[in-house]
């Protein structure tokens, strides 16, 4: 890449740099940093929240019987954690934060194709986010019915579902909204020379995302909207007494419900394929299979939705034929986990902790697949449905898989926003806790899930206490992992001693400018882009 | 992008019809339980298609097809310089969304006077297919409908903007993505129509 | 402005266009009054495609557009298409 240096006019970058006076930098903002770290922000306080409520779940789960929350609080609790950690942390997660934050940078970009749409979106994220929380308080009190909202239970409990529908339509606006202006922006304002073979994985990963944001999110949209009419006007079109069908939400609800699994996770492999071949120093292998198998997943994702339905009742023949298209998903996954192991295989590694986070994607990812297979097998699905091999599975693959992935985004790429570095060991050590606790946690539910322990209970057979009071110790270590990464990230970019551009040695367009970057990312001159964004050698790296 | 002012007509425009896709998809999934419940109720979906009136359904489509064309010759207009032409072909388009609407609210209060609405006895009396037909009649047409004041509204805005200027015949994208969206509004009607109000005569 | 200057269509290209979708509008209506079992349908949804292929066409200027904006309502046709049609393999069989 030519010479896209520019003398910054500060040292903070585009944080010195806001057009509006005080807290409205931030508000009215249409840069696309700033955007990704409102995003940002928000995102980790939704985890927090999240994660909070997924420990005290399993605090009342220590032991059988009631022990801290009746049964009533405990639907409510699980529904919540459901909804937030879903709606709020994990599809936004990743491509609204380091999308925004990283994407235009990484084309040569100097902002969105549609800069106010972009920071629109962000308020409808808000104002999704605050009527979620605010469905808690109102009405009829908190929803319990599962962030799936199944009909009939959804249409007749006396929660207060129809808000939280009215939220989720908004939230997956947002999400819309999103998606079209990354393929747009994708599309259209790559830099001179940013051909599509040399676009970043991240970012071809966010392209393959946004157009299942595009096109699997309005379903959501109109399936929340018939729940609410159903609720508020009694258009019963899943009623049975009404000649409706319950197991056609069910269809609605997964034909974005699952595409939007891999919302989740295609980012994730997106950050992994961009942290590798840098920790590596050597090229990305197969990239193009990569970029293959991401679009082949965006694919292949939206025809096996019904697999989350095998004992709703559907047909035999429906049962066959998803079962059987499922297994398709699994093999451009499988092509990616070997792309990766590929390109460590034989390259100078440095074990530095976005690398170490990266190959906890893998490991963890790899085993949460794995299971998923054992769930796309209808046969073996039917034995282990709505068990906590279930909830063991997704998130191995959710929190193991986006939630590494997420981490490893922030350790590689926060150094570059803020332009100041973390305690590398503390990370290190941090990390590694994590990892334990988080094999302690999951593979105990997984066990107890075989053993035939069903999820959404507050309560189970005292046969179950001992890995359930397992569980509950590594979700412990867990936490104690999370306190001390975060503490140390956010001491790391606050007070942490300053990088230079290119902390890691990364070939791609983001680390050829300053850290923090300047607003308008690069100078006076649009970058002009000569090599692939894994050429170490032509990029003076090697 | 400061420095060099410069609008991105095709990023615009494609911006605009990957919405329109969500749209689609947004409709689609009503064509999707259309289509199951029509497989699973053939016959309750004639007898209660023939509830529907298709004077009302026709008229309805010759209103929004001839507001389509005024739109698609508005643009042409603005781009040959004819403002006025334009924006009197645009307010046309406005008072066919009125009739539309106008005609639609005749369309209900005569089913709803007939006892035909979401929850009512005469309803709970029904097949449970003519049931399913009605509630689906109810939610597509009223989306729909929401969908023509929206499309309305687009219009009226473009129509200001035009007023003063900010679209004119050298920068006349925003009248170029209105008129998209209104023609999906055409666009879903075309399909509404022959669903629910030529099923099997 | 715009480095490709966008075709601009005629008014007579519009009427024409026009008139085609109203005579094709009456057609679905006449061909509704004859029973043709469940080919009714198929006739329907064929002539309602085909007048919404003139708006999208002619309206909407999709022929003058590039191959990405035709590709990608491809795309979004045929995935709203395997929403559809995947549902099938439950309801035809149940």
């Amino acid at each position: 890449m030519s010479d896209v240096r520019t003398t910054p006019t500060s040292d903070r970058g585009f944080f010195d740099e806001g057009q509006y006076p005080g807290i409205f930098a931030w508000l009215l903002s249409t840069d696309h940093k700033r955007i990704g770290l409102l995003y940002f922000w928000c995102i980790i306080a939704f985890f927090c929240v999240g994660a909070t409520l997924g420990l005290l779940l399993r605090l009342e789960l220590f032991a059988p019987g009631e022990t801290i929350m009746s049964a009533q609080t405990y639907n409510a609790t699980f529904t919540l954690h459901g909804v937030i950690m879903i709606f709020l942390f994990i599809i936004p997660g990743i491509p609204a934060a380091f999308g925004n934050l990283i994407m235009p940078i990484q084309i040569g970009a100097r902002d969105v194709a549609f800069p106010k749409l972009n920071l629109f979106s962000w308020y409808l994220y808000i104002t999704g986010a605050i009527l979620a929380v605010t469905s808690l308080f109102t009405g009829g009190g908190p929803p319990d019915t599962g962030w799936t909202f199944y009909v009939p239970f959804s249409a007749q409990t006396s929660t207060n579902v129809s808000l939280a529908a009215v939220a989720v339509f908004i939230l997956g606006f947002s999400s819309i909204l999103t998606g079209l202006n990354f393929v747009t922006t994708i599309h259209r304002l790559r830099t001179e020379g940013m051909t599509w073979m040399r676009i970043p994985l991240f970012t071809w990963s966010l392209y393959a995302t946004a157009w299942i944001q595009i096109l699997a999110t309005p379903v959501i949209g109109i399936t929340v909207a018939l729940l609410f009419a159903e609720r508020v006007i009694g258009t019963g079109l899943f009623d049975p007494a009404q000649g409706g069908d319950p197991i056609m939400f069910q269809h609605l609800f997964w034909i974005y419900s699952h595409p939007a699994v891999y919302i989740m996770i295609l980012p994730g492999m997106g950050v992994v394929s961009d942290i590798i071949p840098v920790f590596s120093r050597k090229p990305c292998f197969g990239y193009k299979a990569i970029v293959v198998s991401s679009l082949a997943i965006a694919f292949a994702g939206s025809l096996v939705w019904a697999h989350h339905m095998y004992t709703s009742g559907m047909s035999d023949m429906a049962v066959l034929v998803f079962s059987f298209l499922t297994f398709i998903v699994a093999i451009p996954s499988a092509i990616k986990v070997f792309n990766w192991l590929a390109t460590l295989y034989e390259g100078s590694i440095l074990l530095d902790p976005p690398l170490l986070y990266a190959l906890s994607f893998i490991l963890l990812f790899t085993i949460g697949g794995l299971t998923g297979l054992v769930l796309g097998a209808a046969a073996a699905d039917v034995h282990v449905h709505d068990t906590y091999f279930v909830v063991g599975h997704f998130h191995f693959v959710m929190f193991g898989g986006t939630g590494m992935a997420f981490f490893a985004a922030m350790h590689y790429w926060l150094p570059k926003i803020y332009g100041r570095m973390y305690d590398k060991t503390i990370a290190t050590v941090a990390w590694a806790i994590m990892v334990i606790g988080f094999l302690i946690l999951y593979i105990s539910m997984k066990i107890v899930g075989m053993q035939g322990m069903p999820r959404r209970y507050y309560d189970y057979v005292p046969e179950f206490t001992s890995l359930n009071q397992l569980a509950t110790v590594g979700s412990w270590i867990l936490a104690v992992g999370l306190v001390l990464m975060f503490a140390n990230i956010f001491r790391g970019i606050f007070k942490g001693d300053p990088v230079g551009d290119n902390p890691w040695g990364g070939a791609s367009l983001e680390w050829q400018i300053p850290s923090p970057p300047p607003m308008e990312n690069f100078g006076e001159e649009d970058p002009v882009v000569t090599h692939g964004p894994y050429d170490f050698t032509k990029a003076g790296i090697l | 992008m400061s420095g060099h002012v410069h609008k991105d007509y095709t990023g615009a425009k494609f911006g605009m019809w990957l919405f329109l896709f969500t749209e689609v998809l947004l409709f689609g999934g009503l064509f999707l339980l259309y289509a199951v419940y029509l497989a699973r109720y053939p016959q309750e979906f004639i007898s209660a298609g023939k509830e529907l009136n298709v004077w009302f359904g026709g008229g309805n489509t010759m209103v929004l097809l001839t507001s389509s064309l005024f739109v698609a010759i508005s643009i042409t207009a603005l781009r040959r310089g004819a403002k006025t032409l334009c924006l009197r072909l645009l307010g046309s388009t406005i008072v066919c969304a009125a009739i539309f609407m106008v005609n639609k609210y005749f369309e209900w209060s005569a089913k709803i006077s007939h006892g035909i609405y979401p929850g009512s006895d005469h309803m709970k009396e029904m097949q449970p297919g003519e049931m399913v037909f009605f509630n689906l009649y109810y939610l597509t047409t009223g989306l729909h409908g929401l969908h023509v004041i929206i499309g309305a509204l687009v219009i009226a805005w473009a129509m200001i903007l035009i007023k003063k200027d900010r679209v004119n015949a050298d920068d006349w994208v925003i009248l170029e993505n209105a008129g998209l969206y209104w023609h999906l509004v055409d666009l879903i009607w075309i399909f509404v129509f022959p669903l629910y109000y030529l099923i099997l005569h | 402005m715009s480095e490709e200057h966008a075709h601009i269509v005629q008014y007579k290209t519009f009427a024409i266009v026009w008139i085609g979708l109203l005579i094709l509008t009456g057609l679905t209506v006449a061909v509704a009054q004859y029973n043709l079992g469940a080919m009714n349908i198929w006739v329907a949804l064929g002539i309602a495609t085909l007048k919404s292929g003139l708006v999208i066409a002619f309206f909407m200027h999709m022929k003058y557009e590039s191959r990405l904006f035709q590709l990608s309502l491809f795309a979004a046709l045929a995935i709203l298409a395997i929403f559809i049609g995947l549902n099938f393999f439950d309801v035809l069989y149940r």
